[in-house]
């Protein structure tokens, strides 16, 4: 009996034209995800991908978790594969689903016909599996509308597949085919999520993080890389480059007015995230602000920050309480580590009595008391670049 | 005289690599792994490295790894701690006859403090009923803890299915697992046997003494036994046996191939059963069905310290049952239905990697000799 898995597309079915284009990048993605575990044979068929292991020793567990992780996956389903016999997919049946059906008290049976030289019709497979079933699992009943476990028999054009019900997938769309984005990551909790949000979205991403030793431990930088570990399990790869703040943040403390230090630091991260970005062919930023979490998100603070960037910056938690994000972030395993107690950069420096109000124009007039571009410059000069698997 | 070493289910010779790694940390790598300098990031790099290498040899996640001070600390934190997490779901608590004395003490103390304790018989071969477990779980149960392989004879107890009885009919209970035997010896996944707990130790596999693990399953929660500082997620604070954990790690990234390993310790525990089948009042209490790494026998008449001293003066080590019972009656036996006269002779060789067909033809001559020799008492 082998065992393979189905995947549902989602809303790329809906994409007309491209639609081929989404398809591929998503095989791609899933064989360069699914090799470690193994060499399999992935190939698309009637809206849905079919991931076959091609090796013994593969376990299933493994590649259910890995292709719940992958953006344009709506929804999956471990299923067995039988010959297109009645009698060989009753048994089959029976087999595959003793565990699952040793647990339910209510199911019922669904068939899809899409082979219509199956000689049974739809109903009639329900009827023949759903009563083979029952004989051999005399604890069950039938319940049409709401089983514990629907049991669906798919009749396809290479073979007959069964199934229990289907799993949410990761939903989204394929990364790498909404282009690359830079997002603009700390170590707390919600940058993590909102790199996450965002490749869900189609984006490819790099990631700029501001250390300011001594300020800040080396521990900050490698918790950075723990969280980015995280979120390349849904992203893929992403390149981290550690940017050293450390001299812009002393010379912010030494010229510019208290009360907009922070505000001034934030538009130095998005200057130098935005030369990151182009450089390495990025059409966005992204940030994981929310209005009003802290005075540099509130909405004056925002057009502050905006007005030296010239390109969009996604905001993914602008609209979300902390508790939504954090439902995220221990969903995609971000949380615990994202507690770890370090110094970051945006926690030193804090000024006791912030803006909530900037003006641009004193903004930009404090701001420009130093000398920005060559601190920016310096900056961009000396980063470091590391890659995230 | 040659040593011949065969009590390696007591404990093993460090292996070179855990030793060396051991050293290095202690005497380089030294800082504590929770400092925030870069000498405690070293540390703490090696003990990451050390807790990845368990894990994966659970398909476990780095964070479902706590290290301890070895298996009878896992074992009791799993107990305790998952009774007093769970005491106000339930009060019964399921384990077996024949578990290590790390888990049945602890099981006692539990009962004394109101739990109510089901101890599973196992048949002849050691092995309990899955049975007898179906029978036993009910929705009052809040913890089954069944070793894997025994100590003593090397019976594998059945718990592919045990995982999904439990949780089917209890769905808060937690399933917890003595697996200081079978690490490093049996391919297991706990996630996938739905284990939620499970011990493992150092010194059975080649690694220092003074370190072991507890696999604590993602989303399950227990009450620690210490309460301190903030490592390990506060399940286990105090910082953590560096040098020993190190050492583990090492070990178990020194394992060899474990199927081709197997078919090794199997072909030296054949060679040995075959040997010892050939000899009169000998009669042999493991199972072929056993883990191979354990031979468990009796030289009828013959008391089992007699034997051991015996062959010790030759320079062969064995065990009389479990190092942990200290030449107290085998419970474990016992439990299995031997006859006194059996249990008391009973012997137990245990194999490692490091042992040879050369060491079994030392034993079995001296066993021989012995079989003739020694005066029967019992």
């Amino acid at each position: 009996m082998k065992e393979i898995v189905l995947l549902k597309l989602g809303e790329i079915v809906l994409k007309g034209l491209n639609r081929k284009n989404f398809e591929d990048t998503l095989i791609r993605s899933l064989k360069r995800r699914l090799a470690r575990l193994g060499s399999f044979r992935v190939r698309a068929a009637q809206s849905t991908i079919y991931v076959e292991p091609m090796d013994d020793g593969i376990d299933m567990d493994d590649v259910t978790e890995c292709v719940s992780k992958i953006f344009g996956v709506a929804a999956f389903a471990r299923a067995c594969t039988a010959e297109k016999d009645m009698e060989k997919i009753k048994a089959a049946a029976c087999e595959y689903l003793a565990d699952v059906l040793g647990d339910a008290k209510t199911f019922k049976v669904e068939a899809k016909r899409s082979d219509k030289k199956f000689p049974y019709k739809s109903p009639e497979i329900c009827n023949e599996v759903g009563g083979c079933l029952l004989e051999s699992f005399p604890h069950l009943s039938v319940d049409v509308h709401h089983p514990d476990v629907t049991v669906t028999v798919e009749i396809r054009d290479f073979a007959a597949y069964i199934r229990s019900d289907l799993i949410r997938g990761a939903g989204g769309i394929p990364v790498g085919t909404g282009g690359k984005a830079c997002v603009l990551i700390s170590g707390g909790i919600d940058s993590p999520v909102a790199s996450y949000m965002m490749a869900k979205r189609g984006l490819e991403l790099i990631a700029v993080h501001f250390a300011s030793p001594p300020y800040t431990s080396l521990r900050a930088e490698e918790k950075v890389q723990e969280l980015l570990g995280k979120v390349a399990a849904y992203s893929g790869r992403i390149k981290m480059f550690t940017v050293h703040f450390t001299d812009i943040q002393e010379q912010i403390r030494e010229k510019c007015r208290e009360e907009y230090f922070t505000i001034i630091m934030r538009r130095f991260m998005m200057q130098i995230s935005e030369r990151i970005a182009r450089e390495n062919d990025c059409q966005a930023l992204i940030t994981g602000e929310s209005l009003g979490q802290v005075a540099s998100q509130t909405i004056g603070a925002v057009a502050c920050t905006d007005a030296v960037c010239g390109m969009p910056v996604f905001r993914p938690l602008i609209g979300m309480d902390k508790e939504e994000i954090i439902e995220i972030s221990r969903k995609i395993d971000t949380f615990e580590v994202s507690i770890q107690p370090y110094e970051d950069c945006c926690t030193v420096f804090t000024p006791k009595h912030p803006r909530t109000r900037p003006v641009i124009e004193t903004v930009a007039a404090e701001q420009d008391k130093l000398e920005c571009e060559r601190l920016i410059d310096e900056a961009v000069k000396n980063i470091k670049m590391l890659v995230i698997q | 005289m040659r040593e011949v070493y065969l009590d390696n289910s007591a404990t093993t010779r460090v292996c070179e690599e855990a030793a060396q790694k051991a050293l290095e940390v202690m005497t380089e790598k030294y800082g504590n792994p929770s400092s925030l300098h870069s000498k405690g990031i070293e540390a703490q790099h090696e003990l990451e490295a050390a807790r990845k290498a368990c894990a994966d040899m659970l398909s476990a996640d780095s964070g479902e790894i706590y290290f301890t001070s070895g298996g009878t600390e896992s074992n009791n934190t799993a107990l305790f701690g998952a009774a007093r997490a769970l005491k106000r779901r339930g009060n019964r608590i399921i384990t077996t006859a024949v578990e290590h004395s790390s888990v049945i003490e602890a099981a006692a103390e539990l009962e004394k403090n109101g739990f109510e304790v089901i101890y599973l018989e196992p048949d002849k071969s050691g092995r309990i009923n899955i049975d007898d477990l179906k029978k036993a779980v009910n929705d009052k149960t809040i913890l089954v803890s069944i070793m894997a392989v025994n100590n003593e004879t090397g019976a594998v107890q059945p718990i592919e299915n045990a995982g999904r009885i439990i949780h089917r009919a209890a769905p808060d209970a937690l399933f917890h697992v003595d697996f200081v035997q079978g690490f490093g010896k049996l391919p297991l996944k706990p996630k996938k046997l739905g284990i939620d707990l499970l011990s493992a130790s150092s010194h059975k596999i080649h690694g220092p003494k003074g370190a072991g693990i507890l696999y604590i399953r993602k989303g399950a929660r227990i009450i620690p036994l210490h309460y301190g500082g903030e490592q390990q997620k506060k399940l286990r604070p105090g910082t953590e046996p560096v040098a020993a954990a190190c050492g583990m790690g090492a070990a178990v990234k020194a394992l060899p191939d474990m199927q081709s390993e197997n078919a090794y310790i199997k072909d030296i525990n054949m060679y040995l059963r075959e040997k010892l089948s050939g000899i009169k009042n000998i009669t042999i209490n493991s199972g072929e069905e056993c883990l191979p790494y354990i031979l468990n026998f009796s030289a009828v008449g013959i008391r089992s310290e007699t034997m051991l001293h015996y062959l010790e003066e030759r320079n062969i080590f064995v065990s009389s049952g479990s190092a942990c019972a200290k030449g107290k009656k085998s419970h474990v036996l016992k439990a299995m239905g031997l006859t006194d006269k059996q249990s008391d002779s009973a012997v137990r060789v245990s194999f490692s990697r490091f042992n040879s067909r050369e060491d079994i033809d030392i034993l079995v001559n001296e066993i021989i000799n012995a079989n003739n020799t020694l005066a029967r008492s019992v």
